[in-house]
């Protein structure tokens, strides 16, 4: 195991997160300093997911590194029932750096074990996707100049977003104020109510999304509601606009408010609000490019402020 | 030698293993884990016998078997209330608690249908969540099962 590999946010000490958005803030001032010449990098992509594949691949050409891989394991040996662990030795011979995304749950975790190039985790199944969470701290920490003291509050569908649930985790170490806004079938999960107990950390629940809510947040983090996961489809069509983001309820906001949104969104932000200067989710994908080559840079020992 | 054909009679150990305070509901399970099925040395177990502390309980007793410390500690999981008795000569040489590792690899199945540990030839590992009451975490997809509910592999 390559003690350089990142599976989870939650395998990050403070210190290296801020690393991290200190090097993310480099390569925005710096996004094209070709410090991968002659590295190989691979992105193993066993499930297709078009927005991380190509923030990760533009982020290796940008530093100058070269890539192999696929984004669709019907062309691999997988489809011959090779095992992941054959797959991830084979191409480790060949490259310096795996960048993966697997269906499978726990897959990242595993590839770690069986080889000692560095694994980057690019989200597998329901599980972990750390890469975008340091996206949102970048984005948070770009739009609101500090992570500490922020009341931050999370949207839609808390239940199984795994973005919410990796952002509370890395928030952590930053003494924010949560505001939790779900219906009861999508609230968050008692292992997170109880993790920020432990920790200490402030925390509301509401199944209202009120103008007082709005108007206190520093950052309101949408996501989406996804049909799927109502058993009951009437209960859906009964929540399902509850929680819609529009203009005019951002009239009273603070002005430091910033709206954040991991993409792609359906009907939970109106239209109206992308043209608030406080709508921030296209930008904060545009951050990923840069927190993504910063952890392509930890993950091979690089520190490019050094070079 | 007349004996009364109303009790079972279980010839005491001269030698080997008794495991004591099985939850009944455990018994099989624990056979199990220890694979005892295959050893052919003499075996007893008994099932839903009176307890005081469980109401019912189940016993194993395994002649000429001295199992390691890590093999018994895998019953703890789902039988924390076991207590083993070592036999030398008749007598109880050792008596003592099993205790539950933070560490346990290859017996739990992880219950979540899209883990790589059930998709992969490859053994599971769970770990105690600290501080939660009775609960393991398997250490690839996270995913949280009760040690009662433990799916036994």
């Amino acid at each position: 195991m390559n003690p350089n590999s990142l599976v989870s946010i939650d395998g990050l000490t403070k210190e290296q997160i801020l690393d991290l958005l200190q090097t993310a803030r480099y390569f925005e001032e710096h996004p094209n300093h070709k410090i991968l010449d002659g590295k190989v990098v691979a992105t193993l992509f066993f499930e297709p997911s078009t927005r991380t594949r190509l923030s990760f691949e533009t982020a290796v050409n940008r530093l100058g590194g070269r890539v192999i891989g696929f984004s669709d394991a019907s062309t691999t040996s997988s489809s011959k029932g090779e095992t992941l662990k054959d797959t991830i030795k084979m191409v480790s011979n060949y490259v310096d750096l795996i960048i993966m995304r697997h269906y499978l749950e726990g897959a990242a975790r595993y590839a770690t074990e069986v080889t000692d190039v560095p694994v980057v985790n690019a989200g597998d199944g329901a599980n972990q996707h750390p890469s975008q969470t340091m996206l949102d701290l970048y984005s948070i920490l770009k739009t609101q100049g500090t992570l500490e003291n922020l009341t931050i509050t999370m949207v839609g569908d808390l239940k199984y977003g795994r973005t919410v649930h990796s952002l509370l985790m890395a928030m952590k170490y930053f003494n924010p104020t949560f505001r939790f806004v779900a219906c009861d079938e999508l609230k968050m999960p008692r292992e997170y109510v109880e993790f920020c107990r432990k920790q200490g950390i402030a925390f509301e629940e509401h199944t209202d999304f009120s103008r007082d809510v709005i108007d206190s947040s520093d950052i309101i983090y949408m996501t989406r509601v996804q049909r799927e996961r109502f058993s009951d489809i009437m209960e859906y069509e009964k929540v399902k606009d509850l929680y819609t983001l529009r203009n005019s309820m951002l009239d009273t906001s603070k002005e430091n408010l910033r709206i954040l949104h991991p993409l792609p969104r359906v009907n939970e932000i109106n239209q109206d609000v992308d043209d608030n200067p406080k709508a921030y989710y296209f930008d904060q994908a545009r951050n990923g490019l840069y927190a993504r080559q910063a952890i392509i840079c930890r993950a091979l020992g690089i520190s490019p402020e050094k070079i | 030698m007349a004996t009364d054909k109303r009790e079972l009679a279980v010839a005491a150990l001269q030698c080997g293993t008794v495991i004591d305070h099985i939850p009944s509901e455990a018994l099989f399970k624990c056979v199990k884990i220890l694979g005892i099925e295959t050893m052919p040395h003499k075996l007893t177990i008994g099932n839903n016998l009176e307890s005081k502390r469980l109401g019912t309980k189940g016993i194993i007793k395994v002649a000429d078997t001295f199992f390691p410390e890590a093999t018994l500690n895998r019953i703890a999981l789902i039988a924390p209330s076991a207590v083993v008795n070592i036999i030398r000569d008749y007598e109880v040489v050792e008596k003592r608690r099993v205790e539950l590792p933070k560490v346990i690899k290859g017996i739990v199945k992880c219950d979540n249908p899209k883990c790589i540990t059930n998709n992969e030839p490859m053994a599971t590992v769970f770990e105690v969540v600290d501080g939660a009451e009775n609960l393991i975490r398997c250490h690839y997809c996270n995913h949280t099962v009760a040690n009662g509910k433990a799916n036994i592999l």
